[in-house]
């Protein structure tokens, strides 16, 4: 079986660089955040979602080690594993959700529940369901 | 629920016993008083003859602190026979309340306690029987079929065993101290929420699972470690035995599943303890969202739970038609198939929780697909059986009417897969028939074939036959009776989960499967006077080491196996590597070398009683001893890591002297 002397635990350069990526990925989001950039809240959760993402690969790769060759290409296989998962877990889970919010009625608001009951606010339920559509 | 008001004691709080108060001891329901009567009983008898013949030492020494995988994973399956005498006494509860309460006729349990029967039904089966079960088949075999000396992770594996057992203990302490959760086995929100499930029940749901949830990860990142890592010299992937491939591929499932689950109960847990509102109605929350993460990881659990019973078959097709199984690179790839294809299938559990034709067109087409690699296997076993000479022995037995029985929970599965169907016949008693149909015609027939095979491997001597006979008997017809009048049901239109009925005409039905459910009682029954006579009759069963004329490797050491399994380390040349050492001919030399093993140790099952009291002050929000039992078990398992004394070399003379007395193959 593998030797421990395979297993990597990268050199000083390579954790300086990882260390520096790490660093500059953290410090963007939280200036976006602080600094109150004007900017569209789709596009800013966008950046941070993208940047959280390539924080995981650069943790990955200079802090884990993960690499094509450690452990005869098993650990790299895992990791193409657990990726295949998150993707199947995230994508799907946003598609089944959007589809269902897509194909439901708007819930009312809980609060406005007994006006709902009336034949005004029934009215009102099914103006909110056209607007709701529209907006899909 | 309506009724939670009326049934409940009033909510106080003391700083010391949090909400726990005398009202919450249910001395006033009848059917637990006496319930706590028998258990008591039981257990006083057990603690005076554990006593009397002083085994209170050696059960200590010998089993709560061994490491060794063959004994926790005899451990599993005694924790699972247990369990399933708790679940299958709650199925008889529903079996019998079912068939009484028709025409408006309200039976003899009051609705409330009816909820908590089936979701303690549902809960235990799975993660405290199914679970246990195939950890413990693949805890005993696995090792032993790669020519491993142990598991990757010793001390971790009997860590995971006690959290196993602590989660399944503070499910039965809610029988007894306050009551269990009234939501189904999977506990949906809202009504799992703050709002709709105030006692403590819910949250003895939780807790129980979160600990049992940490032993289950740990013990698949063990197993999946000990596959890669410790194989025996020579073996490659494409050597190993099909069971232990499976194996592999249920352990993976759970590392990548499991976390969903703790996840997802983590996040209801905060509803319930934090006021969050990950999953309430109102404030931004969204109740589906659970059932969806929830499926996420239930799906992947089904194919946890029959994975490795396919391995078993496997196994025991081949040894018992003498030839090697026919297509073993199909099964395997088959089953790494199935390993992906899990997890793309979960809204098949919802179809009816509202997405759109696209999205159920999608998953209702992946699920039939997942149904083609299934299919491949038992065509697979059964060009094994084609021209063999088929030995019907006790696990062929066990085998053939599993794959019967699963083959038509199977199809009606492939037909539940079909999303218009599925609007029909969703939380249906159509629904619980099929399920039953692959858990029990799958898993639980696949746990007994198990048991018989390996028994002898375990213990030396075989299961009587005849007994063993009775069971399969008493289970394979009784299934049919328990079950199939739930498929009529269903399509008549009963639903899941009701208390009482208003159709006099589903009564029959009820009757018949209530009867059914009697016949497997006797399975039960069978089941252990088979286990007992067996062991009272151990010197005229015994059989050598070898009695099914087995294939792979576990077969080639002693039976019962020393605690090191191989006097020497094997070298592994190809597929069936037992079958071909017989072939050549085979001894182990005397020439023995230091065998290096690690020491027993009390520390897993100590953090494991403690976690168990954290989980307890937790679910009666005793936040003092919640406080002092978490970081005394975090405390614990760091000081844990500063024991040295891990590790010995057993003297070759002490193995000659062993292996002197019965030698191996």
């Amino acid at each position: 079986m593998s030797a421990h002397a395979e297993n990597s635990h990268g050199t000083m350069s390579q954790l300086m660089i990882g260390f520096v990526f790490a660093v500059v990925l953290t410090v963007i989001p939280f200036w976006l955040v602080m600094a109150e950039v004007d900017m569209n809240p789709v596009t800013l959760v966008g950046i941070i979602v993208g940047l959280g993402a390539v924080q995981i690969i650069v943790h990955l790769v200079y802090f884990l080690h993960v690499t094509r060759e450690s452990e005869n290409g098993w650990t790299f296989a895992a990791t193409a594993f657990a990726v295949v998962i998150l993707v199947i877990v995230l994508a799907g889970s946003l598609w089944v959700m959007h589809n269902m919010n897509a194909n439901m009625m708007p819930m009312p608001d809980m609060g406005n529940m007994s006006e709902v009951q009336g034949i005004t606010g029934a009215q009102d339920a099914m103006d909110a369901m056209n607007h709701g559509t529209a907006d899909h | 629920m309506a009724t939670e008001g009326a049934t409940q004691p009033a909510e106080t709080f003391s700083p010391i016993f949090g909400r726990l108060t005398l009202d919450w001891i249910p001395y006033h329901e009848p059917i637990l008083v006496a319930t706590f009567a028998g258990v008591a009983l039981g257990g006083l008898i057990f603690l005076a003859l554990m006593t009397y013949f002083k085994a209170w030492g050696p059960l200590w020494t010998n089993w709560v602190t061994s490491i060794d995988h063959k004994k926790i994973g005899i451990m599993y399956m005694v924790l699972g026979f247990v369990m399933m005498v708790r679940g299958f006494a709650d199925a008889l509860m529903m079996r019998a309340q079912q068939a009484l309460a028709a025409g408006g006729a309200e039976g003899y349990l009051p609705p409330h306690h009816f909820d908590q029967v089936f979701t303690a039904h549902g809960v235990i089966m799975i993660f405290f029987v199914a679970m246990p079960f195939v950890t413990g088949i693949m805890n005993y075999v696995m090792p032993m079929q790669i020519g491993a000396r142990d598991v990757a992770f010793p001390f971790l594996n009997n860590f995971s065993f006690w959290m196993t057992v602590a989660g399944a203990l503070l499910i039965n302490i809610s029988l007894f101290i306050g009551e269990f959760a009234r939501v189904g086995w999977l506990a949906f929100p809202p009504l799992s929420g703050p709002s709709f499930s105030t006692g403590p029940g819910m949250d003895y749901y939780l807790w129980a699972l979160q600990i049992a949830g940490i032993g289950t990860t740990l013990s698949g990142i063990n197993l999946v470690a000990t596959i890669f890592k410790m194989r025996a010299r020579g073996m490659k992937l494409f050597d190993m035995p099909v069971f232990t491939w499976t194996a592999l591929c249920t352990n993976v499932l759970i590392v990548a599943a499991f976390p969903v689950l703790t996840a997802t109960l983590a996040l209801l847990t905060m509803d319930r303890y934090l006021g969050t509102h990950f999953f309430t109605n109102d404030l931004g929350g969204n109740a589906m969202m659970y059932v969806n993460l929830i499926w996420i990881w239930g799906h992947p659990e089904v194919y946890i739970l029959i994975l490795p019973i396919f391995g078993v078959f496997s196994e025991i097709v081949a040894t018992f038609s003498g030839k090697p199984l026919f297509g073993y690179k199909t099964m395997v790839w088959a089953t790494a198939c199935i390993m992906v294809l899990s997890f793309v299938v979960w809204l098949h559990h919802f179809f009816t929780m509202g997405s759109g034709a696209n999205v159920n067109t999608f998953f209702g087409i992946t699920t039939m697909i997942i149904a083609v690699p299934t299919g491949v296997k038992i065509f697979n076993w059964l060009f094994t059986m084609y021209n063999g000479r088929v030995r019907f022995e006790l696990p062929m037995l066990w085998v053939i009417g599993s794959i019967v029985t699963f083959t038509i929970g199977g199809m009606t599965g492939v037909l539940l897969a079909v999303p218009p169907v599925d609007f029909q016949l969703h939380n249906s008693l159509f629904l619980i028939a099929h399920f039953h149909n692959v858990i029990i015609g799958g898993v639980v027939f696949g746990v007994y074939a198990a048991v018989a095979y390996w028994w002898p491997k375990a213990f030396g001597f075989k299961l009587h036959d005849g007994w063993g006979k009775a069971s399969f008997w008493f289970w394979f017809v009784g299934f049919y009776f328990a079950f199939m009048p739930l498929y009529a049901l269903g399509l008549i239109g009963a639903t899941r989960r009701v208390a009482s009925y208003s159709d006099p005409a589903w009564q029959p039905y009820f009757i018949t499967a209530a009867f059914g459910a009697l016949l497997i009682a006797a399975g039960i029954a069978c089941t252990f006077i088979c286990f007992g006579y067996s062991i009272y009759k151990r010197k005229s069963l015994a059989v050598g080491n070898d009695p099914w004329d087995a294939r792979t490797l576990e077969w080639a050491t002693q039976s019962p196996p020393q605690y090191y399994n191989f006097p020497q380390e094997i070298t592994v040349h190809g597929r069936d590597e037992f079958w071909e050492m017989k072939r050549r001919g085979f001894t182990f030399s005397t020439l023995y070398t230091p065998i290096h093993m690690p020491k027993y140790t009390g520390m897993g099952a100590i953090i494991s009683a403690v976690c168990l009291v954290f989980g307890f002050a937790m679910v009666w929000y005793m936040w003092w001893l919640a406080i002092i039992t978490f970081l005394a078990a975090i405390g614990l398992g760091i000081a844990h890591t500063f024991n040295y004394n891990r590790d010995y070399y057993v003297p070759t003379d002490e193995i000659a002297e062993i292996e002197g007395k019965g030698a191996s193959v």
